[in-house]
């Protein structure tokens, strides 16, 4: 799906728990996630600091699709 | 007994003309027109060409339901054994059609169906798991190979003979996997293969991953307070009941929910539909796999221009390839109508 959305045109950033799975579909910008049930979340901290690690990873994905790349780019931190 | 085939070409092979022709309607032709004379003489004495069905690729390609059903009722009246479409060599709408009328007839007729395709041609993709699509080259230039491979594996499914794997027989993988019984146990097949493989010698797997595609990425965004994201989900985040019974795997469909005023994806009004994860922390808060919630304040604040009123949603869990292809091409031309100008895509 990621592919078929850069290939229409739009710049999309992949926000995934299986890196690897994401790099061999061929997803470009690749922000790793928390773990497969919750990835953007964390249910074993309070809502507020689930909150901020979300936050955390939607900023990083908006700096992704700020980042020029040529190639496959995994934005770890 | 000699078997009764329907043979499928396009009005190009007819010999009614090229693309200025190609949007007439269907017709039936008793007996052989164009390759239909290879197709014969590669038959012999075991089967006969009774009637030859033409369309042009246009029209079925506009019109693919009501082409199929007005093929079948055609061929219908010819009491057909078997059913013969193309060879499409890389021909994409030719390959659609004899793809969708392959399928059609497996399913309305139940009866043996065998086309010719070169492997890239789209048809192959979206109908080589429906029935058998006898591998050809990519021009008509291929013909005298295509014609007998495909009335060779006709002639088989006819006479019930058992099939060999897709290499031996010539026809594409339709992906259909087989047990089978070997002497040898795995783990020396294994180790046979990876020594065959550090010897540089040629080995053949039992299992062939599938081939994935790349796509360049697209420049970088300059001015995000200009923006306006969307969010697209394989994690199943749907509204809570999961309305459009998106399956919980395979799935063979998307939605698309309208988020106009939500500010948080809540227990009470979001799930997810997927059934690859455990649903406990999703069905929670939704939020923890589509971040409505951040991204509703970050709009606030002004950090990009809007979060688009709607997100799409699927259940990535054994979904097809193709499927998934299918989605997001729809996905996205929907997307850039409203003018959405990035995506954030979040799987589980």
């Amino acid at each position: 799906m990621v592919k078929e959305i850069e290939r229409a045109g739009l710049p999309v950033v992949h926000v995934c728990t299986i890196v690897p799975i994401s790099l061999t579909v061929g997803a470009n910008r690749i922000v790793p996630a928390v773990a497969i049930p919750y990835p953007l979340g964390d249910p074993s901290r309070t809502m507020d600091e689930e909150k901020e690690i979300r936050r955390r990873l939607v900023e990083k994905s908006l700096k992704a699709l700020q980042t020029e790349i040529t190639e496959q780019t995994v934005f770890t931190d | 007994m000699s078997y009764r085939i329907i043979h499928y070409i396009n009005q190009f092979y007819a010999g009614i003309g090229g693309e200025e022709k190609a949007d007439i309607v269907p017709e039936i032709r008793e007996g052989i027109v164009g390759p239909g004379q290879a197709l014969k003489a590669a038959f012999g004495s075991d089967a006969e060409i009774v009637a030859t069905v033409i369309c042009g690729d246009s029209y079925f390609a506009s019109n693919m339901e009501k082409a199929s059903t007005e093929i079948l009722d055609m061929m219908k009246k010819y009491s057909p054994d078997a059913v013969v479409a193309g060879p499409a060599f890389n021909a994409g709408r030719y390959g659609t059609a004899c793809g969708a009328l392959g399928e059609a007839v497996t399913k309305n007729l139940g009866i043996p169906v065998v086309s010719g395709m070169y492997p890239e041609n789209p048809g192959v993709e979206m109908y080589k798991k429906s029935f058998y699509i006898v591998e050809t080259p990519d021009s008509a230039a291929g013909m005298r190979k295509a014609v007998p491979a495909m009335a060779k594996l006709v002639l088989k499914l006819l006479k019930g003979e058992k099939l060999g794997t897709p290499a031996e027989e010539g026809y594409i993988e339709r992906g259909v996997r087989k047990n089978k019984f070997y002497d040898k146990l795995a783990a020396e097949r294994a180790v046979d293969m990876f020594v065959a493989k550090l010897k540089g010698e040629p080995f053949v797997t039992e299992y062939p991953m599938p081939v994935f595609d790349r796509v360049a990425p697209n420049p970088a965004i300059k001015n995000m307070k200009e923006t306006v994201l969307a969010l697209v989900t394989s994690g199943g985040i749907c509204p809570k009941g999961n309305p459009d019974h998106i399956e919980a795997s395979s799935a063979s469909k998307f939605g698309e929910y309208d988020i106009s005023g939500v500010t948080d994806l809540t227990c009470d009004s979001y799930c997810t539909a997927h059934g690859g994860y455990d649903a406990t922390y999703a069905d929670q808060d939704a939020d923890r796999v589509l971040p409505v919630d951040v991204l509703r304040e970050m709009e606030k604040e002004g950090v990009f221009k809007k979060l688009h009123n709607k997100f799409y949603t699927t259940v990535g869990n054994g979904t097809a390839v193709a499927s998934s292809k299918r989605f997001a091409e729809e996905i996205a031309r929907r997307l850039i109508a409203d003018g959405v100008t990035a995506v954030i895509l979040t799987s589980t």
